[in-house]
């Protein structure tokens, strides 16, 4: 009632601190457009250059205007087929491992916290603390003497391991949400464990499991460092893909562009897909 | 359908603290509707929870029935809980929140959904909330439909946690009602926990006061009104609550504000058997009675608070003190500014020990 006439008056004559309030408005958006603009281009640049061919591709300045080929494209996917099953079973495998495991540690950590669940939870993120670096040497021992070296499961098991963490805490603090009245009343309406996860906390947690799959999928999805040195042939990923696209000599940028725009696709599209979720599973605490 | 009974029944959150619940002996009889009233940290959540089998005993047991349940599991208990927050599943239906207990006691499909029906009658839900989700109900709803989940339970005793304190006042007072009716038809021992004593007072076959963690008294809501065993019952029953002063003890009654007020034989004969020399003072609002220049206590009245049926007097004391309040006819209550003067029957005196704050009464 009383906001409606004060913004009438304002309207009327834009007083000294109107207009401040405007032009630091506008500011603001200039910022963020800059911003976005910024982080955008590089990805635009490598979309505008996977459609250059190869000779169009490295001038300087960079040409604007060029006829469009999917020449490129062509001899990406000719090449993609075996790096992107690869890819796909490793971090879909890992994710759903991820979440089986993660579920009842994080339950067992939140809801009905075992003795030392504090030890419990360091000990997992304290997994993260080492260098990866520093354990790649064992991991090629151990990978070598399973004969596991170059196979898609032993890409599965660590990206796994790798991932397990940051879900077990992950989904631990969305657990943590769950209304402690809701768990009570499920226990006097005589639901066991295994009920009460699968029918009140799941259900309740799910935007937030969501939001940790996609998390696992992106991590497994760009994983290199581990791709690099234990496959070759017959587990090598996708960033290793990227990685076979530069050739010795000659031009290659139009190339790598396609091929780096193929292996971003999926991830995009995923997180496009759950957006809603992952926003929601990202911002549970806030909801009631 | 059973009785409840607490004996010496403890619970203790942090070692070396206060009990929570400090040895509760209260028995609840078959059918009854009880109430467990007090200020917030009184124990009387706790109580409830204990009942449940939320909350472990430190010392004591509970009885449901002429069975022990101190150590059964809450579902094991046969008893049905609405929680303050209601706490529905949100993702399943009306109808599957309020079958789920029965879902989980492996009643059959059929048997289940005409339980959960019926409950849905009594509650006057629609077959079209049934298909809902809690999200897509208003607070009311929800309420009947947290009611209804304990309902199709047909559990040997409800407890109910401050089931209308999330309702406004007017959806309140009328699933006040409409809960003490269906407890009467129903039959079921109840009960029930609230911090608002009108709750209490009109739900309630029997009201019990807990402060501090301890039963102050349980008794009729008429009986705690007439007959408070202590200040703290005096001052937490009642609305407005009852005038409370610490006065110097005289020949023939006590000093309030430079007057005496009359007391009671037996308060009198209890004060001097205590060898007191002054006692705290209880008048109820509706015991000041406003009349001409008679009357014994005169005052200025410093603030009205009108109430429609009736209105609330502040008022300084001519002789000092602190203001009391004093219920009035609503029609021409006294304005601020005017002198006025008060009668009091010496019955309705009460007096309570300054040091202990017990009843002083024969």
């Amino acid at each position: 009632m009383t906001a409606a006439p004060t913004r009438l008056v304002r309207n009327r004559e834009p007083g000294p601190q109107r207009f401040r309030e405007m032009s630091a408005q506008v500011g603001w958006g200039i910022f963020t457009w800059v911003v976005g603009i910024a982080f955008f281009l590089p990805v635009l640049w490598m979309l505008l250059t996977a459609f250059k061919p190869e000779s169009a591709a490295e001038t300087w300045p960079p040409k604007f205007t060029f006829s469009p080929t999917l020449a490129e494209f062509r001899l990406v996917f000719a090449g993609l087929g075996p790096f992107l099953t690869h890819s796909v079973i490793a971090t879909i495998g890992s994710t759903i491992l991820v979440l089986l495991l993660g579920v009842p540690a994080a339950y067992a950590l939140s809801v009905h916290p075992v003795k030392h669940w504090r030890d419990g939870l360091f000990f997992f993120i304290s997994t993260k603390m080492l260098p990866i670096v520093a354990a790649i040497g064992p991991l090629y021992v151990i990978a070598l003497k399973l004969h596991l070296l170059d196979s898609v499961w032993l890409l599965i098991i660590l990206y796994t391991a790798m991932n397990l963490p940051l879900a077990i805490w992950m989904i631990r603090s969305f657990m943590l949400e769950v209304p402690k009245e809701l768990l009570e009343a499920a226990r006097l309406d005589g639901a066991g464990r295994i009920r009460e996860i699968t029918g009140v906390i799941l259900p309740v947690v799910s935007p937030g499991l969501v939001s940790t799959a996609l998390i696992c999928v992106i991590f497994a999805w760009n994983e290199l460092f581990l791709a690099l040195n234990l496959t070759t042939v017959n587990a090598a990923t996708m960033p290793m893909f990227l990685i076979s696209s530069v050739p010795q000599e000659g031009l290659y940028i139009a190339h790598l562009s396609a091929a780096a725009t193929v292996a971003s696709v999926p991830v995009i599209a995923v997180g496009w897909i759950a957006q809603r979720s992952l926003v929601r599973g990202l911002s549970m605490g806030a909801i009631k | 359908m059973a009785r409840v009974k607490y004996v010496s029944a403890s619970r203790v959150y942090t070692k070396n603290a206060k009990p929570a619940v400090d040895a509760l002996d209260l028995e609840i009889k078959d059918g009854e509707f009880m109430v467990l009233v007090g200020p917030s940290g009184s124990g009387k959540t706790t109580a409830l929870r204990m009942l449940a089998g939320l909350e472990p005993l430190d010392g004591g047991s509970i009885e449901i029935g002429d069975r022990d349940v101190t150590w059964v599991p809450p579902k094991d208990r046969d008893i049905a809980m609405v929680f303050q927050n209601y706490a529905l599943y949100p993702q399943k239906t009306v109808a599957e929140n309020m079958g789920f207990a029965l879902k989980m006691a492996r009643v059959p499909r059929d048997e289940r959904e005409r339980r959960v029906k019926e409950a849905a009658r009594l509650l006057d839900l629609d077959d079209e909330l049934l298909g809902r989700k809690p999200k897509a109900l208003s607070g009311g709803q929800r309420q009947r439909v947290a009611m209804g989940r304990a309902i199709v339970r047909e559990p040997q005793v409800f407890l109910m946690d401050e089931p209308l304190s999330n309702l406004d006042a007017k959806l309140r007072v009328q699933t006040r009602s409409q809960i003490a009716e269906l407890q009467r038809r129903l039959g079921i021992t109840t009960v029930y926990v609230t911090h608002d004593q009108v709750e209490a007072m009109t739900m309630g076959h029997r009201v019990a006061v807990l402060a501090g963690g301890q039963l102050q008294q349980c008794d009729t809501p008429r009986q705690l009104y007439d007959n408070p065993v202590n200040q703290f019952v005096a001052g937490f029953i009642g609305s407005p609550a009852m005038n409370l002063q610490t006065v110097p003890l005289t020949e023939g009654g006590a000093r309030l504000a430079g007057t005496i007020i009359p007391l009671p034989t037996a308060v009198r004969a209890a004060a001097s058997h205590a060898g007191l020399s002054e006692l705290v003072l209880g008048i109820r609002p509706e015991h000041l009675h406003l009349t001409d220049s008679t009357g014994e206590l005169a005052g200025e009245v410093v603030l009205v608070e009108e109430l429609g049926a009736d209105a609330l007097l502040h008022v300084r004391l001519t002789g000092g003190g602190d203001p009391i309040v004093a219920r009035a006819e609503g029609r021409k209550p006294p304005a601020p500014g005017q002198e006025v003067r008060f009668h009091v029957q010496p019955d309705d005196v009460f007096g309570f020990h300054p040091m202990t704050g017990a009843r002083l009464a024969g």
